[in-house]
Order: structure tokens, then sequence, then C-alpha cells
């Protein structure tokens, strides 16, 4: 049968919020029995943005990931809950259900996503039931992927196989597949969240005036070993991506004919932007030419 | 008796015959017939034809003949016109001229006759039905925002649910535009910004005026207690004590000090629509009651309309070009597009929601390059990527000169263009190549001053004098918002202005823009923008004139008095009794230079203050001024009409509880601005017109503005004049009658839908692009009302608006005004900020450069606070030990340097003042520079209002109230030179040193771990 799915872009995550704000407007002041209970007014983020930085002025990336209930097929609050306080429902989607789960503050804890809120006032957990009571109506996607104004948040309707066809052909993740909860909400250009990267700035003195250098060829190596190659761009910048934080030693070589070659080594922990280097001009010809 | 006679006395019966009938089959209408005991008489002059009607406990007793003691009388000079007159489809142009010529009269209290006349107007109303039953008891109804449409789903009187509109199959089909082998197609449905989607939340605010109060220890009879105002509490008070207060000042002020003293101001964009927003409904009823006008600057174009206009005109569109078909156009031809001083996704192109964020994820799938120039790695570039430049604040133009050195000394640009096209280059060029004051302005002259290494500028101009590129300025593309709203705004604008006429504006491929503006959407289509005007009979300070006027012929309204203050200056106005200004005039170039004073020959000081809304303390400069000129009682009496009680609101003597616009009538396009902003909605994927539905009822006693305004107007006898004698509703129909909707759908099917979207040109039908008629030498050709016809000097539509109808590289106009003006030379040129890294006392003791541009989560002030929905998002406040502080951005190694880290609650100051927010500390920043949205709608101070620190977040206390330039009014908020360090929690504006402990955020939520 078909179920529910989300796919989120991380790469088109701009964190605008519109997601959030839709939810919050859909669960704020209203309550949906059998679905959920009224959202306070302030204080949850049942799609709950967060931010990552990562580089150095003037080269940095920023990428934002929504968090929200990943409505697992093997879920944790599932197991946690007493008397079916949180329901599995046939075509995917988790419900902690309001008439259930009153005072199961374990619930919260055992979301290792941290996607369950506490409601002090009703003593409820709380999260997002991918908008049920909308999609038992005839509606064909969830609030946040109605706003989403960059397509960022898609609501997919479709048979675990075909689910999984769409993972293997867009390269979608899950967060933390460690934990062994399948969750159901995944994740495109998870990288942007998880990924390093390293990047650098190539000049020269070129008839005796400082130059960006373009289309010099830059190869990373790790032990040795050439891993990816680039070439510079009209301002001299490279960045690799997609490597690994903390993973350590990397050796950045450069070359362009009118200079001499250079090498930087790279302890790589977050991502690491060289800065500005400069070339050294060629040794002088070691003999007269001609 | 004559034809018109017996139709006349025919109609006259009809109307108490459906009166009876309606009351009957509607029980709100027999109710509202209840509503009043009295008689009114309708009457010919001469009394040949009349007939009254006496209603009594809603009941009605009517008579042919005159009634010996009428309450109310409303007589017509003939039979004939009455007969013209009460017809059900009136012809409004006769209606007003009869009005205009008194052969059309109202006698008796104004309160009764503008209810008989709405009652009558009624009977038309009635079976009107608005919105879609979509079952289970609710209801669907249409609202416009300025963020954006929605739908507003409506159970049991209250609001269920806000979404965008999602087009049907009977809605027209979009456009699509052809680039490069690929076709794109905006999605067929509108989109929302966040302080719209989160309106739910403000409308059922507990910040929600809902009575009428009054300061408790202000007595307008006895002690006022002005010194109290921002700390004593409210008492609720009734409506009719509330208005009586607010009529009778009205009233006292102007027969105790003359004409002037009343001042009266708006906010911006607390609300929309064509009637019920503030230059429609309020301009009426301030112009008839007559009052010192506050002469806004134009705050968000700056150094477009002091500086660039002096170069290429478009003075009506205060100096910022025209944008037509730039979106195909940048599609089909650009190779680059460079984002200067420029967030359109955070700012949203002002009103237009998410409109152009689909447009520009194009950019990338046809793989142009991406320039960014911002101190702040911005959400556009975080979005889009490409290569960022982060130059000092305020040094900008200092950059562009060096761009321009690149291409003068490398001959990368349109030489025949500006050698055709335009006039002044030679001395320009000589000054950018030093000749006249020994320094070149090369890319080695620009790095100490940007910061920027000369490499990558000299890049820059290279790349950018060899690929055809849109210079994407401001929010809107063509300007708007950032660097020119800062000391260097002026120069700024002016120099981007001549490096894209060195570059050839209009040729393909080369304009301003950023995919903001310019869609291929039909024009030709009237409709008004709420800048034109509305009801307000207002033909000299709205866009009315154009077209609305003609179209929906009202009474129009005059102010009788001619005194103005700036906006920047009122609290000087009103503390030290003078000031003067440069106003916000765009109907040709000079007028910008008509200075003004006050107070004006002849006129009173201000002695009251009418505001409307209250997001003063958290959108001007120098703000703690505001503050103290509320508490001082050479302000006698101040009266606030407002939606929500934050801000300045707790300011006033009097406080008049204002409803949304979910709880009133209105009618409005999507991003339809008119006025300065003519086809403004080309920043819209479709242009869809829209009803404001009265989705529910105003909460608690609130009432519609244009409401407050009527009752407000009975007291004064103005009832009938404001009103016509119509309802809100009957206004909104006006207006639809007006516009070219009934061509298209019809009253009926409008109101019950809710909108309409106006069907696509066809492809061969589009505008042409902007500028290319200029580029190629021809005559005008875009559907663009400007400048005024005198203002072109050799055939009409030759030619741009300068005195050469020529670019000019060195400005006519500014050397008629002042060519000696250091601060705006005729040709540009760099001069260090007044506010800066080179004002070196200041900056020694003030190490930080703050901007503060618009912020991305509120519109203005709306939105913001009020405990709505977006106080919980991180970006835009952090609670910090249960209290939503404002968010200030920090560079990392600034921040480690003060001991200051993630979420620490931190102390901005300067001489100004001191404001506390939550630190992000980031690497979206050079050092030197933070960054802190402005517009907080929440003043908080910690000890005495103006006098100690601010938790809110009202970050304008700290910017400077100095303008731009000594002979222009323009805030400069962008360069300002702050402290910050851990906050004591003390409410001291100034504490020496940081000794104690710094307030730190409780453990917070654990956050994600990234692997």
């Amino acid at each position: 049968m078909k179920k529910w799915n989300l796919v989120i872009d991380v790469a088109q995550c701009f964190n605008c919020n519109a997601c959030a704000m839709a939810c919050h407007d859909e669960y704020f002041g209203n309550e949906f029995p059998g679905y959920a209970a009224e959202m306070p007014r302030l204080g949850h983020r049942w799609i709950d943005i967060r931010q990552r930085e990562t580089g150095r002025c003037p080269v940095v990336e920023v990428a934002y990931l929504p968090v929200t209930c990943n409505h697992c097929d093997d879920a944790p609050c599932v197991k946690a809950a007493r008397d079916g306080a949180v329901a599995k429902r046939a075509d995917g989607i988790v419900i902690i259900v309001p008439e259930k789960a009153k005072g199961q503050r374990q619930l919260v804890d055992a979301c290792p996503y941290g996607a369950i809120w506490w409601n002090e006032e009703k003593a409820l957990p709380q999260a997002w039931p991918f908008d049920a009571h909308l999609l038992d109506r005839g509606w064909t996607k969830t609030r946040g992927s109605q706003v989403c104004p960059t397509r960022a948040m898609r609501t997919l309707h479709v048979e675990d196989e075909e689910m999984q066809r769409i993972v293997r052909e867009e390269g979608l993740q899950v967060l933390h597949p460690e934990y062994g909860t399948r969750p159901r909400v995944y994740y495109k250009n998870l990288d942007r969240w998880t990924k390093v990267f390293v990047a650098g700035s190539v000049a020269g003195v070129l008839d005796g005036v400082t130059e960006c250098i373009e289309d010099a060829r830059v190869v990373l190596e790790r032990d040795g070993r050439a891993l990816a190659e680039a070439r510079t761009d009209p301002y001299g910048d490279f960045k690799f991506g997609g490597l690994e934080a903390g993973s350590g030693g990397y050796r950045v070589r450069i070359a362009d004919e009118r200079f001499a070659a250079k090498a930087l080594d790279v302890a790589l922990g977050e991502s690491a932007y060289l800065g500005t280097i400069m070339l050294e001009p060629r040794a002088a010809p070691t003999r007269a030419a001609g | 008796m004559r034809a018109g006679a017996i139709t006349f006395s025919l109609l006259l019966y009809g109307i108490l015959k459906t009166l009876r009938h309606k009351a009957r089959r509607h029980p709100h209408f027999a109710r509202r017939l209840a509503e009043r005991d009295f008689t009114a008489q309708i009457r010919t002059f001469d009394g040949a034809v009349a007939r009254y009607y006496a209603f009594r406990a809603g009941s009605i007793e009517s008579k042919r003949g005159l009634h010996p003691s009428p309450d109310i009388t409303i007589s017509v000079a003939s039979a004939a016109l009455g007969a013209r007159l009460f017809t059900p489809w009136v012809d409004q142009l006769e209606r007003i001229e009869a009005m205009k010529n008194f052969d059309f009269k109202a006698d008796g209290p104004d309160e009764l006759v503008v209810w008989f006349t709405q009652t009558l107007s009624m009977l038309r109303s009635l079976e009107w039905e608005y919105g879609t039953d979509i079952g289970d008891g609710t209801r669907r109804y249409v609202t416009n925002t300025n963020g954006g449409p929605l739908f507003v789903y409506v159970k049991d009187g209250k609001i269920v649910r806000l979404t965008p509109i999602e087009f049907g199959d009977d809605d027209a089909q979009p456009w699509t535009i052809s680039a490069r082998g690929k076709r794109f197609t905006p999605p067929r449905q509108t989109t929302a910004a966040p302080h719209t989607l989160c309106s739910k939340s403000t409308v059922y605010s507990p910040d929600r005026l809902l009575y009428p109060m009054k300061r408790v220890d202000f007595d307008p009879k006895g002690e006022r207690n002005c010194q109290n105002r921002g700390i004593s509490g409210y008492e609720r008070i009734s409506w009719d004590e509330a208005l009586d207060i607010v009529a009778s000042e009205i009233q006292r002020v102007k027969t105790e000090h003359g004409q002037g003293a009343i001042i009266a101001n708006h906010g911006s964009h607390h609300t929309w629509g064509n009637i019920g927003y503030y230059i429609s409904a309020a301009f009426k009823f301030f112009n008839t009651i007559g009052y010192t006008r506050v002469i806004h600057n134009p705050d968000s174009w700056e150094g477009w309309y002091w500086g660039a206009m002096h170069h290429f005109g478009y003075s009506m569109r205060l100096g910022q070009t025209e944008t037509y078909s730039t979106v195909e156009d940048l599609l089909k031809e650009a190779e680059m597009v460079v984002f200067w001083s420029a967030d359109p996704e955070c700012t949203s192109g002002s009103y237009s929601a998410f409109e152009g964020t689909a447009r520009r994820q194009w950019l990338r799938d046809l793989g142009i390059e991406i320039v960014h120039i911002d101190p702040y790695y911005n959400h556009t570039a975080a979005l889009l990527g490409g290569k960022w430049f982060a130059p000092k604040p305020g040094t900008d133009t200092a950059m562009a000169l060096a761009i321009a050195h690149v291409w003068i000394t490398e001959g990368l640009y349109d030489q025949k263009f500006v050698a055709e096209r335009s006039v002044g280059f030679e001395p320009w060029r000589d000054y950018v190549l030093g000749r006249g004051d020994g320094v070149p302005k090369t890319p080695e002259w620009q790095e100490p001053e940007t910061g920027i290494p000369a490499k990558d500028v000299r890049a820059l101009a290279r790349r950018w004098g060899r690929k055809k590129t849109y210079l994407g300025a401001g929010g809107w593309g063509n300007g708007h918002g950032g660097a020119c709203r800062s000391a260097t705004g002026i120069q700024w604008a002016r120099a981007l202005a001549c490096l894209l006429a060195m570059q050839g504006m209009g040729r393909p491929g080369v304009n301003y823009g950023h995919l903001q503006w310019g869609t291929p959407i039909d024009l030709h289509f009237y409709f008004p923008g709420y800048a034109d005007g509305g009801m307000s009979g207002d033909l000299e300070g709205t866009g009315m004139p154009i077209s609305l006027y003609q179209r929906m012929p009202q009474l129009p309204t005059f102010n009788p008095s001619t005194q103005k203050v700036p906006r920047l200056r009122i609290p000087e106005a009103i503390l030290e009794g003078k000031t003067e200004g440069y106003p916000w005039n765009g109907k040709t170039i000079e007028g910008q230079f008509q200075k003004f004073s006050y107070p004006a020959a002849g006129h009173s000081p201000i002695r009251m203050f009418y505001k409307y809304g209250g997001a003063s303390i958290g959108t001007m400069s120098e703000t703690n001024r505001y503050v103290r000129a509320y508490r001082t009682d050479k302000l006698e009496f101040v009266v606030n009409q407002s939606i929500w009680f934050e801000g300045e609101a707790k300011f006033a003597d009097v406080l008049l509880p204002a409803c949304t616009q979910f709880e009133r009538w209105d009618i409005s396009e999507f991003g339809g601005t008119g006025g300065y902003a003519l086809h403004g909605q080309t920043q819209m994927n479709h242009r869809i017109a829209l009803m404001q539905h009265k989705c529910i009822e105003p909460l608690g006693e609130s009432k519609s503005d244009w409401q407050i305004f009527l009752e407000l107007s009975h007291r004064l006898g103005l009832g009938a004049y404001y009103s016509e004698g119509m309802t809100e509703l009957d206004w909104v129909k006006r207006l639809f009658d007006a516009s070219d909707l009934p061509k298209h759908i019809s009253w009926k099917e409008f109101l019950k839908k809710g909108y309409f979207v106006v069907p696509a040109p066809a492809e061969h039908e589009r505008d042409p692009v902007a500028l290319r008629w200029f580029y190629e030498g021809r005559k005008k050709d875009v559907p663009e009302p400007h400048p005024l016809p005198g203002d072109y000097g050799k055939q009409f539509l030759e030619g741009l608006q300068t005195q050469s109808g020529k670019f000019e590289f060195e400005c006519s106009s500014l050397k008629r005004f002042d060519p000696d003006d250091p601060e705006r030379p005729p040709i540009v040129k760099y001069l260090p900020s007044w506010e800066g890294t080179q004002t070196k006392e200041l900056y020694e003791r003030y190490p930080l450069q703050m901007i503060s541009p618009h912020s991305r989560f509120s519109y203005h002030t709306l939105s913001d606070g009020k405990q709505s929905a977006v106080n919980d998002i991180d970006e835009h406040r952090v609670c910090v030990n249960g209290y939503y502080y404002w968010v200030v951005r920090i560079n990392a190694q600034d921040a480690a340097a003060r001991g200051i880290r993630e979420r620490d609650l931190v102390k901005l100051y300067n001489d100004r003042g001191a404001v506390v927010c939550a630190a992000h500390v980031t690497e979206r920043l050079p050092r030197g520079v933070v960054h802190a949205y402005e517009s907080s709608a929440v003043y908080d101070p910690v000890g005495e209002p103006g006098e100690s620190v601010d938790r809110g977040g009202c970050i304008n206390q700290l910017t400077p109230k100095r303008s731009i330039a000594a002979k222009v009014t323009g805030t400069a908020v962008n360069s300002c030179l702050i402290e910050i360090v851990p906050w004591d929690g003390s409410g001291e504006l100034r504490t020496a040193a940081v000794a104690a402990a710094p307030v730190r955020a409780k453990a917070e939520r654990a956050a994600l771990p990234t692997s």
C-alpha cells in the first residue's frame, strides 16, 4: 500500500521558517482529537530548523536542517509508550494519541532526535503528526510542503518499494541510520549538514602586480593518493567539499606553469579555509634559454 | 406630476417596502432597524416630493409629505436628480457632483444621517454571499496581507488556519519564459512570508488592545501628568468616553492654539488594503481635521533618491529605474549577476512574500555566475552560493571606484554608449584616474578602506567588464534598502549608477535586477495600488490623480495646514520647537531641494499627537529621543490608535483599539503598491486581485480603523463627508467597479470566490525590456507614465529626465543646486563615512560597526513581539531564562576577545543608549562588524524610559539621528559605531567595565549531534 514519506533537501532550505510557521498555525489554537492536542503558543518547535555554519570569513557555508518527527518504522517512542499511547498507522504515520499519552514524559526522552516536546500545561508529549488529519481528508501534501518556497520539503505518498527506488536515485539519507529507527523522513544533500571542506585562494605576482591566479590545477591528496582535482576560478578560489570532519591529514598541491609548484598540509578538523596562498616564482632556469 | 417626480416618489415608497421586506428575511437587519428611534425625511428642496420614515423599536411608519419635526433630512435639488440618485445603480460622478454643489444635502446629527444612509445601502448588500463552504462547518475566506494572500479557514467565528492560495482549474495559466533551451514557468500558487503565516498568533495575541483605555493619571479637565507617559498604567473606558475625549481634544487644540496644533503620523505596513489602510482612511480623516503633516524620508531609497536620481532621473520611482521585462532578459542574456547590498531572500521584495525565490533558483539551472557584495553573508548568498565580498560597512563606494578604474585603464566598458548616451564622463574619469587629486582610485587604493584585497577587486572588475552582467542593487534589484541607508549611501548609489552606465544600461543582458522585479505579467489591466489613495480623496499626498480619481470619483480632501515636520525630527520639533528638512517629493528631480522649516509661518507649535500604530522606537534613529519627546507637557495630548499594546503605544493618554485586517472588509492586489512603486506587481509571478473578506468579527471591542475615524468624524460634524454615507463594504465595491475587474468577473462571483488571477499576456504582447529604448536611442516605449511631460527636454518620450536627456556622470541638477556641496558634488567622489572606521576618536571608543537591515521575520514591527510564533525562530529572537531577546550577530574573534559565547546576553551601547541582545557568534561577518535587524516591536526599558537599558531589542536607540548629508533629510542607520560587552544585568546606560559574571542561558535542549 502507499505510505507517507517526507523528503527534505538540505541544500534548498534557507531557514525561511515558512514550514515551521505553517505547522504552528495548524496546531496552535486547534485541537484534532485522535491526532493532536493544541500546541502551546510558544516554546514548541514541532518543525525545528537547526543551523550549522562551517568555514571562516570570507569562505563559509551555512546549512539548515529541519528536524521533525521522523515517523520511524521502528520507532523508539512506540516501544516506550504505555497503553498504546503511540500508534503506528498502516500508512506509516506515527501518532502520539493525545487522549492516551497524558503524563508519559518518558516519550520525550525516548526520541533520539529530540523531536518530541513536552507540553507542561497539558502534561502531554507532542510531536508533529504529519498533518494526518488533513491527509485523511484528502490533502495531498503537508502544510510545510505547501508553503515551502524552494520546494525543499516534498510529501511523497508511494509504496515502500517505490520510495526505496527514489532513495537510491536521489541519494537520500536519513538522520542517524545507526539508531536503527528506520525514519520515513529523508534528506537530500545531507552532506551539507555533516561534511566539511578545504578551500583556499591562490594568488601570485604577475608583471609586478598581485593577481588572483585562475585555472591553477589543485589536487587534494591523502597518503600520497589523489582524492580530487579542481581548477581555481577567476578569483583564484578552490574548494573540496564532502570531507569527513576530523578526518586528519591531507595535502593540497597547487600547480600553475607560471609559478613554482606548492604543497600545503592540512590537518582537517572542521572546515578549513587556507586563506590566500601566494605562489612563488619558478626557480631560475638552470641553463640559459636557447 | 412630471416623470421625474413620479419616479422619485415611487422610489421613496419602494424604500419603505424594501426595508420591511428585508427586515422580514434577515433577522440581523431587523435588529439593526431597532437600533435607533428617530424620523428621517427625504425631500426635494421645494418639498414637492417628500416622504418620511419614522423608526420606532424596529418598526417603520412612513408617509408621503413632510414631517413636522424630522430628526434628519436628506434633500435633493430636484425630483429628477432624486430619481437618479436613489436608483440602485447610481452614477458615482453625478452623486459626487451633486454633493459638491450642495444639490444633495443632509441635515441633522451626522451619526443618524450616516446610520440611515448606510442602512439604505445595506438593502443592496444583504444578500451578498461571500466565502466558500468546505464542509464540517468551516468556511474558507480570502484575505491579502503585506506578505502575501491567504485562504482563511474559519469555524465557529474563529480562524482555524491560514494557507497560501493554490490556483484552481478555472484560474488563468501562468507565463513561460524560454531561455537557452530551457523553459521556466512559475508555480500555480501564491507564496506567504513568515510574518504573514504567523498571523493567527498575532490576531489572537494577548497583547491585543481589546478595549479603549485611558492612562490612569490623565485627566483632560485637570492634571494631565504628561511626565508619566510610559510609566503609569491604564484603565478601561467606554468607546463613548474615549471618542469624546479625542474629539474634544481635537476641537480644544484647534480653537486654543490654531492651525497646525495637531500632528498626526502613521507607521508603515502594519496592515494592508486599498480602503482601510493608512494612505486611504487615515489620510482622509487627517485631511478633514487639518494637521501638521509628518514628512517621511524615503527611508528605503535614501541613496537612490538623494543621489542616483541626479544621474538618470526616475524621480517618480524615487531614483530607481524602470524594470519592465528584465526577468526574461536576464534569463536569456545575462552571464553574471552581482548582488550588491542585496538580500532579496531576507526582505522578500517588501510585499512579495517568496515570489522571487522560485525564479532565482533558475540562475543555478542556467549556470549564471553570482557575486555577492555585502558585509554579511546574507541569506541569498547562503542559498544561492557564489563569490562573496565583505567590504567594511560604508566603504563600498571605494570598491566601486576601483572597479571603474580597472574598466577605464583596461578598456572594459561600453565606450560607444558612454560617448552617445551620456554626458560628463571626462571629469569623472579624470577623478577616478586621480588626475586632479593625484590619487588614482586603484584596487590597491581601495584595499585599506574596504578590507577587500586589491587582487580580488581586479578579478571582479575584469569578470564584470567581460561578461553581460545584471547589477542587482538592494532588495529590489534597482535599489531599496541596505547600503543606501548609510552615511555613504548617496555616493554608493551614485557610484553604482555610474558603473552600470559604463556597461551600457539597457543593453541585452545588462540592466538592474536580480529577478525580483520584471515578470512578464499584464500591466494593462487596471487595479490601483494602495499608494493610489483608496478613499482618501487626497490628490496631493497620494498617487490618486494618475488614474483612481477619474475611475472612482470621490469627494476630494485637502489638508488646510501647510506645516510639516520631518519624521526623523519629530522629537526636535516637540522638544526644541524648531527644526527643518528636505522633502520626499518625487514629482520632479528638483522636488527634493525644497527646504522647509518648522514651525511654518503663522502656524501653532504642535500640541496634540495623533499616532496611528506604535513602531517609532523600533524603526527610527536614536530613538530614545522619541521616548523623551513623549514625556513632556509640550505635548498636551497623545492618542494612539493601535492594534497591539506595544512600543510607543505605551506612551499614549488614550488608546483606541483597532482591529486587524482579518476583522474588516477591504480589497487589494498582491504586492499592489502603486504610487512611487508603480507596477510593483512585477515582483509577483501572477497578478491577483483579492477581496479581503471580513473573516471574523472584531475581537473584544476593537473596531476597524475606518470605523474609528467615522465615529470621530460624527462628533466633528464630518461623518457624512468622511464616509459619503457609505459602509466600508460599499467603498470596497466602488473600488471593484473602478478597476478592470468587472470586465472579467462579476461582483457576485468575485465576492464569493475572493480572488481573480489576471491572465498573463501572450509572449508577443509582453512589454519591451526596460531601458532598451534608451540604449538604442529610441523614444521611450515602456508603459510608464513618467517623468512628467514637462520634464522632457526635447521631444515628449525622448531621453531621460535629466537636463541633458542623457545619463549624466556630472549631474546638472546638483550643479544648479549647489556645485560646491562637499557631500554631494556634481561627480560622485569617495568621502569616508562620518561614522565609521575613519572617525578615529569615536572608533577608538566604539570599535564595532553595526549594520541593521530590515528584519527577516517581521515586517517592521508587524509580527514581532506580541507573543507571536516568530519569536520562537532562533534567528529572530532567542529565549534566555524565559525572556525572548533580540539577536545580535558578532564575528567569532570579536566575540572571543570580549568573552562572549553563543547565546550570552550582551549589552550593545554607545553614547546614545544601550540595548540588551542575545549573541549569535558567527563567521558570516568580518571582524569589526556586527549585525542586528532593526524593527523590534518591544520597548522594555529596565529603568526609566528613555534613560536606561532596553531589553526589548530596539537597536535603533543606538543609530545616529544625523542626516546622511547636510542638505538632505535621510536616515543613515547603517553607519553606527558601538561596543558590546557581556550584560551584567544592570539597567544603567553606562557601566564602566564589566565586572560581574555575564548572564548566561541555562542549559539548552541538547543539540542534535552532527555525526
